[in-house]
């Protein structure tokens, strides 16, 4: 039993970014190996549950095909909060219920088994249940990784750690600093279960049809982001909120879902539903300036392990695959010339700048900060809004005009003139 | 040393819950495991595998879908893992289901050799009848040892075991010629953590698919048709009442505590 266990690649984590790498490299012959902590791939992941489809161009010849997905999304609803009421945005587009879709709903633990099953057919070896431990450095260089098994340590040219938010490599590597409380969010989740036709009919939407409504306010008391998806025969209903948040407001998560569950915009979609699942994760949401050094020698970092999430278009897997892609591109490049330094492997860098993640990401980097520096923006802006709907739809005999000053009078006094002047300048600054 | 290992998966008995407005247990989203007793058994057969060397060989009759505790069994150790799989099977209860295990094991003793040991677990959680291992053992005419917890002594070129079982009143230790088959208890070992080629290896190992084409079977002793047991009636347990909280001092708590129970206790005298 003592012989080296001897790759090209080791992949640490089977999540979307991990799978994806290992697919692009097995199809290029690559000799790559796959370890998973968990019983199998997916079954640690935890997600809202939107999959968009544009990142799986070059990973697998069609998507969705035969991959499990529950529907694809035609509406998007935004709402933001407040007590007993709300004020929305939606966007229904025919276009949406055009092939290939943009986006579907989808459960993390049948899509990564699906996606690894893929990453197996192209040759990737994976394997569950072994928890990567830490590195194993020679000179500098990342040669192999120390597993938690007897006979465990793996050696190879080149190590891709996709890990995921808790990234136990890129900690022990030195890459990352220690995760800070404001930049991840705790999500809870449950996946209610309702008859296909009573979605359809609460939805308003017919065969594989779905909505999404994002939401966020005053409702909650902290920096927080909820979802309420449609799958094919239940909703994933989930909330979110800054852990520096949770722990300072004393917040169980729990309560969370039950309180958002109990908005009289969210109570009659969920009315008689059983409770199927409840599921809980942490999500990076500190963005682009709490991302860690992304090479080093013989090791690439990406997706959640890299803080790939972009929290405000509620992006994460499809950076995942990307960079996961980039990261297998990258190596086969530096592969030429078998030179797997932090140096040959820098264009895995430039890929991602050049693309949607890092740009993407670079241009909110103000935002995570932004939002936990500035309470109102979250808290006091939604009730505002949520009165001046009600003041302005609410016939009571007062004429429009001394409404309109009244919302006015009540946003100077709760705000101040300056303020808002300075916080629609620093929203436009971070968001524009 | 040959052993071989029945195992079967069964839905996380711990996962399941009840609906009981009518009456019928919530599989869905309930995840299949390896009967946790036959996890017990393959370990053992590995252990003695390392100690004398030669194989272990594991068979779960089942769907497709059962490839995946065969998988887990891989893991573990084992060798070779055989999936007896057919239509024909559909139903069985555990006389149906003893005889089409027999038959395939004696295929895999055509393929693979005679068996020293045969392992299962003393019952699988999910219908706890613990009844297909012994009869398994009766069709073969082999010594059978049940709810085994320790396998004392195993003197491979003797052909015989020393093996202790549980019974009702304690324990009792016996001599067994081998082969013999033995039914395990949870308390037989721990649960080793696998060394990694062992894994590597189980992904790299086929699953060897065993049916009506390759296997002798007589299909008037298979399937649903040929179960005598019948379900005549399911019921319910009664929903378990929610505990009531008491708070208070512990003079208080101390009150109301006796105040609950003592009626209870003069009841009983």
């Amino acid at each position: 039993m003592s012989s080296k266990l001897e790759y090209d690649v080791i992949v640490v984590g089977a999540g979307p970014a991990g799978l994806s790498a290992a697919i692009v490299l097995a199809k290029a012959g690559v000799k790559v190996i796959v370890l998973e902590r968990g019983k199998f791939p997916g079954s640690k992941n935890v997600m809202g549950g939107v999959f968009y489809s544009d990142c799986m161009k070059g990973i697998v010849d069609e998507f969705p095909g035969k991959a499990p997905v529950e529907r694809h999304v035609i509406e998007q609803r935004m709402w933001i909060l407040d007590d007993g009421s709300s004020v929305g945005f939606n966007h229904r587009n025919d276009l949406f219920n055009k092939k290939p879709y943009n986006c579907h709903t989808v459960f993390r633990a049948k899509l990564d088994r699906w996606l690894a099953a893929e990453a197996e057919k192209a040759g990737a070896l994976i394997i569950n249940n072994t928890v990567v431990r830490a590195p194993l450095m020679e000179n500098g260089k990342v040669i192999g990784v120390k597993t938690d098994r007897p006979d465990g340590d793996v050696f190879a040219n080149c190590v891709i750690a996709t890990d995921g938010v808790n990234s136990l490599f890129a900690k022990a590597m030195g890459l990352r600093k220690k995760i800070k409380q404001d930049a991840v969010a705790i999500a809870v989740k449950e996946v209610i279960g309702l008859d296909e036709e009573v979605i359809n009919n609460r939805f308003n939407i017919t065969g594989e049809e779905g909505v999404t409504i994002e939401m966020t306010g005053s409702y909650f008391s902290g920096e927080t982001m909820a979802f309420l998806y449609t799958n094919k025969k239940s909703v994933s209903l989930g909330v979110g909120m800054v852990l520096k948040d949770v722990i300072e407001n004393k917040i169980n998560p729990n309560d969370l879902i039950e309180k958002l569950k109990k908005h009289p915009s969210v109570a009659p979609l969920i009315a008689g539903g059983e409770t199927k699942e409840f599921l809980a994760h942490l999500i990076p949401e500190g963005g682009y300036k709490e991302m860690p050094k992304l090479v080093g020698n013989g090791v690439m970092i990406a997706g959640d392990a890299a803080m790939m999430v972009d929290a405000i278009h509620r992006e994460g897997s499809n950076l995942a695959i990307t960079s996961g892609k980039f990261a297998a591109e990258a190596y086969l490049e530096a592969a030429k010339n078998g030179d797997f330094s932090e140096k040959a492997l820098l264009p895995y860098v430039k890929k991602l700048q050049d693309s949607f993640v890092l740009k993407d990401l670079k241009k909110y980097k103000g935002v995570p900060e932004l939002l936990q520096t500035n309470k109102r923006l979250l808290l006091k802006y939604p009730k505002l809004l949520n009165q001046a709907a009600f003041e302005m739809l609410n016939v009571d005999g007062v004429p429009v005009k001394d409404k309109e000053k009244l919302i006015w009078k009540t946003v100077k006094k709760e705000i101040g003139i300056g303020n808002l002047v300075k916080d629609l300048f620093k929203l436009w600054r971070n968001m524009a | 040393m040959h052993a071989l290992v029945f195992i079967k998966q069964v839905p996380d008995a711990s996962q399941v819950r009840v609906n009981y407005e009518t009456g019928t247990l919530i599989r869905e989203g309930v995840p299949a495991i390896l009967n946790p007793f036959e996890a017990h058994a393959v370990e053992e057969a590995v252990r003695l595998r390392e100690e004398y060397g030669g194989k272990v060989s594991v068979i779960t009759m089942g769907p497709p879908q059962a490839t995946e505790a065969l998988k887990e069994c891989l893991s573990r150790g084992a060798d070779n893992a055989y999936l007896l799989s057919d239509r024909v099977f559909a139903g069985s209860d555990t006389l149906a289901t003893s005889y089409a295990l027999y038959e395939g094991a004696k295929k895999i003793i055509e393929l693979e050799g005679e068996v020293d040991l045969f392992f299962a677990g003393k019952q699988a959680i999910d219908g706890d009848t613990a009844q297909t291992g012994p009869g398994i053992a009766t069709r073969f005419d082999m010594p059978l040892v049940t709810y085994l917890m320790k396998l004392d002594e195993v003197n491979i070129d003797k052909k015989e075991a020393v093996a202790t079982r549980l019974t009702e009143f304690g324990q009792e230790t016996l001599k067994v010629p081998l082969p013999a088959f033995f039914t395990v208890e949870e308390t037989l070992n721990e649960l080793s953590h696998a060394p990694l080629p062992w894994l590597i290896k189980a992904a790299q190992t086929e699953i060897k698919m065993l049916t009506g084409e390759n296997v002798n079977l007589d299909r008037e002793q298979c399937g649903l048709r040929h179960s005598p047991t019948k379900v005549k009636k399911a019921f319910t347990p009664e929903k378990r009442q929610r505990g009531e909280t008491l708070t208070g001092s512990v003079e208080e708590l101390t009150q109301k505590t006796s105040d609950i129970l003592v009626p209870f206790l003069k009841k009983e005298k």
